[in-house]
């Protein structure tokens, strides 16, 4: 169309609203709560012979393993959690809250358990497991199982995003879509998800974030085989005892992995929508 | 293809019934919070009542006792609302083509379409923006023009002209007079014009209930209620018909004509503030309240008022005892 080529207009900026001196005050104390550990890490860094530690075979293998992982499990928190969010929100029954709250465990459970939990249910002598095994299939142990191990703990954070998302904006445009005579799937596809963007940005960082720091859960689930299915949170808590320099230059790459993740995917998050 | 509505709504206090012939217009006249949007957005499928059914022709909206709820998408009827209701994540031109697009129009076609409503509420140079830069006027006029583009066979329309200059509000009634024919609509308002200038009929809704129904001219100019008749700028005077006028209960007679007022029956006449004076004799009223209007003034009493030029005559104050004389009164009828 002729139209679509017209000049992107803006709403004007309005000015940030005024921050009591006591809120500054804390938001200053929640800063250096955070920056202090960081900055503490990076001073620890020895510089000379980094980029071989960072480089050594292991760390590569792990570092790649977690960064595949994380991104399938991040789709996968995407895929099932924005489905999940959207069901949650729309249950008219009474067992809502405590859907919700069972969906949400993985966020209060300890990681271990969490991975114990997984074994029962995916492992080889598990629920779904058993049958799956003499069907030829492990998953436990596996690449598969790191992935799992991540998606479980990660996926409440897109639930929850997607969900609140939900609550806060409504559900009436989707109605007036239907008015005019729009699918279930064509609403949401059209009408709802453009709206949760910004929601499922967050929800999509967290996750990621979330999967790519998921040590407990693998550990018990998934073990530490180098190359199937030790991460770099492992390799960092393995070198850690013989080689912390390793450990603490790991530890530095997945920090500024994160950092960046974060930034570039949380940039649309600023602008005035 | 009849629409007939009941409605109850036990949260909004509405308890409302009325049918709309096929094909024609219906003009719910109210006041802000007479329950309109919530009746309109029933019959559209935004609200489930407590009570009441709701069917298009053979189709059921919704029948409580029965458990019926359609959904929207089946309904066929397009509201216009006077909430922001525009897809904020698609441009004017999408937004007005989504109804096609939805009923499986391709995307070309669809924007054709929607190009020529867009043209028709004057909007055709809107359609590249997103509906977070219309002002509220403009909003509107997308809003109807994708309403009309989704080819619906019912119309609600809730408040059309709120917000719209003068112009465009000019321009919207005639396009919606146009288009609007043939086609089974309800409009909520609370204005007498637009019930005048689009509608056969009128539900007079007071307070969540209909106070009155009928043929837009009967009820405009022979309301049977008080409330029908404030509604179309009228005050409503009844009593016993005598030969000479209208006998009110406290002994004052209106002089009116009074011939078409059937035996034993009760008399009414809806008089114009325009034919009411401020006399030093005549029905014994008290002034609640002053209302510019042009260059003269109403003077509301609690049984009547009148409009009076502040120049020629002192003006009373709320509160005053006063006595308004009726110039002209017209004829009487039975209700």
């Amino acid at each position: 169309m002729s139209q679509s080529a017209s000049v992107q207009r803006r709403a004007p900026r309005a000015p940030a609203a005024p921050t009591p001196l006591w809120v500054r005050v804390l938001a200053g104390v929640a800063a250096a709560l955070v920056l202090l550990p960081l900055l503490g890490v990076v001073l620890r860094v020895e510089w000379n012979g980094f980029l071989e530690r960072v480089t050594s075979e292991q760390a590569v293998t792990a570092m790649g393993l977690s960064l595949r992982t994380a991104a399938i499990a991040t789709v996968l928190c995407l895929a099932l959690g924005a489905p999940l969010g959207i069901v949650l929100h729309r249950m008219r029954w009474k067992g809502r809250s405590v859907a919700r709250a069972l969906v949400l465990a993985p966020l209060v459970l300890p990681p271990v358990v969490g991975g114990l939990a997984l074994l029962y249910a995916f492992g080889r002598r598990g629920l779904i497991g058993g049958p799956l095994d003499s069907a030829g299939l492990t998953i436990a142990f596996s690449t598969v199982a790191v992935v799992l191990a991540q998606t479980f703990v990660a996926m409440p954070f897109t639930v929850l995003a997607v969900e609140s998302a939900l609550a806060a904006r409504g559900e009436r445009l989707e109605v007036i879509a239907g008015t005019l005579g729009a699918k279930a799937s064509t609403t949401l596809w059209r009408v709802t998800l453009p709206s949760l963007k910004t929601a499922l940005a967050t929800g999509a960082v967290l996750a990621f974030a979330r999967s790519l720091g998921e040590f407990g859960a693998t550990l018990t689930f998934a073990g530490s085989l180098q190359g199937v299915t030790r991460t770099a949170p492992l390799e960092i808590y393995l070198a850690r005892e013989g080689d912390p320099q390793t450990a603490v230059a790991l530890g530095l790459v997945l920090l500024v992995i994160a950092v960046t993740v974060v930034v570039v995917a949380f940039r649309p998050l600023g602008r005035p929508r | 293809m009849t629409l007939s509505v009941t409605v109850g709504v036990e949260s909004r206090r509405v308890n409302a019934q009325f049918t709309v012939p096929e094909g024609t217009t219906l003009a719910l006249l109210g006041r802000n919070g007479s329950g309109k949007t919530t009746i309109l957005e029933t019959i559209a499928g935004l609200l489930a009542p407590d009570s009441g059914a709701v069917a298009h022709g053979d189709r059921t909206f919704i029948d409580v006792a029965d458990g019926v709820f359609l959904r929207a998408r089946d309904r066929h009827a397009a509201l216009v609302s006077q909430a922001d209701s525009l897809f904020p994540s698609m441009s004017v031109l999408d937004n007005v083509a989504f109804g096609a697009r939805a009923r499986g129009a391709s995307r070309s076609d669809a924007r054709a379409t929607a190009q020529t409503w867009l043209g028709r509420v004057a909007a055709g140079d809107l359609a590249s923006r997103r509906p977070g830069e219309l002002s509220g006027g403009q909003a509107r006029r997308v809003s109807i023009a994708r309403a009309l583009a989704s080819s619906p066979t019912l119309v609600l329309l809730d408040e059309p002209f709120a917000g719209l200059d003068l112009e465009s509000a000019t321009a919207i009634r005639a396009l919606l007079a146009e288009t609007l024919r043939g086609i089974t609509t309800v409009i909520a308002t609370h204005a007498a014009l637009d019930a005048h200038t689009l509608a056969s009929h009128i539900a007079v809704l007071d307070g969540g209930r209909v106070a009155e129904s009928g043929p837009v001219t009967r009820v405009l100019t022979k309301p049977h209620t008080a409330f029908a008749a404030t509604m179309a700028g009228r005050v409503l005077l009844m009593g016993t018909p005598e030969s000479q006028g209208i006998r009110l209960s406290t002994g004052e007679l209106v002089p009116c004509e009074t011939e078409s007022v059937a035996a034993g029956a009760t008399a009414a006449v809806a008089l114009h503030p325009r034919d009411v004076a401020l006399e030093p004799t005549g029905i014994a009223d008290v002034v609640t309240a002053l209302e510019p209007h042009g260059d003269l003034v109403r003077v509301h009493g609690a049984r009547l008022a009148a409009d009076v030029d502040p120049v020629a005559v002192p003006l009373p104050q709320p509160g005053d005892s006063v006595h308004f004389a009726v110039k002209l009164a017209g004829s009487a009828y039975s209700v």
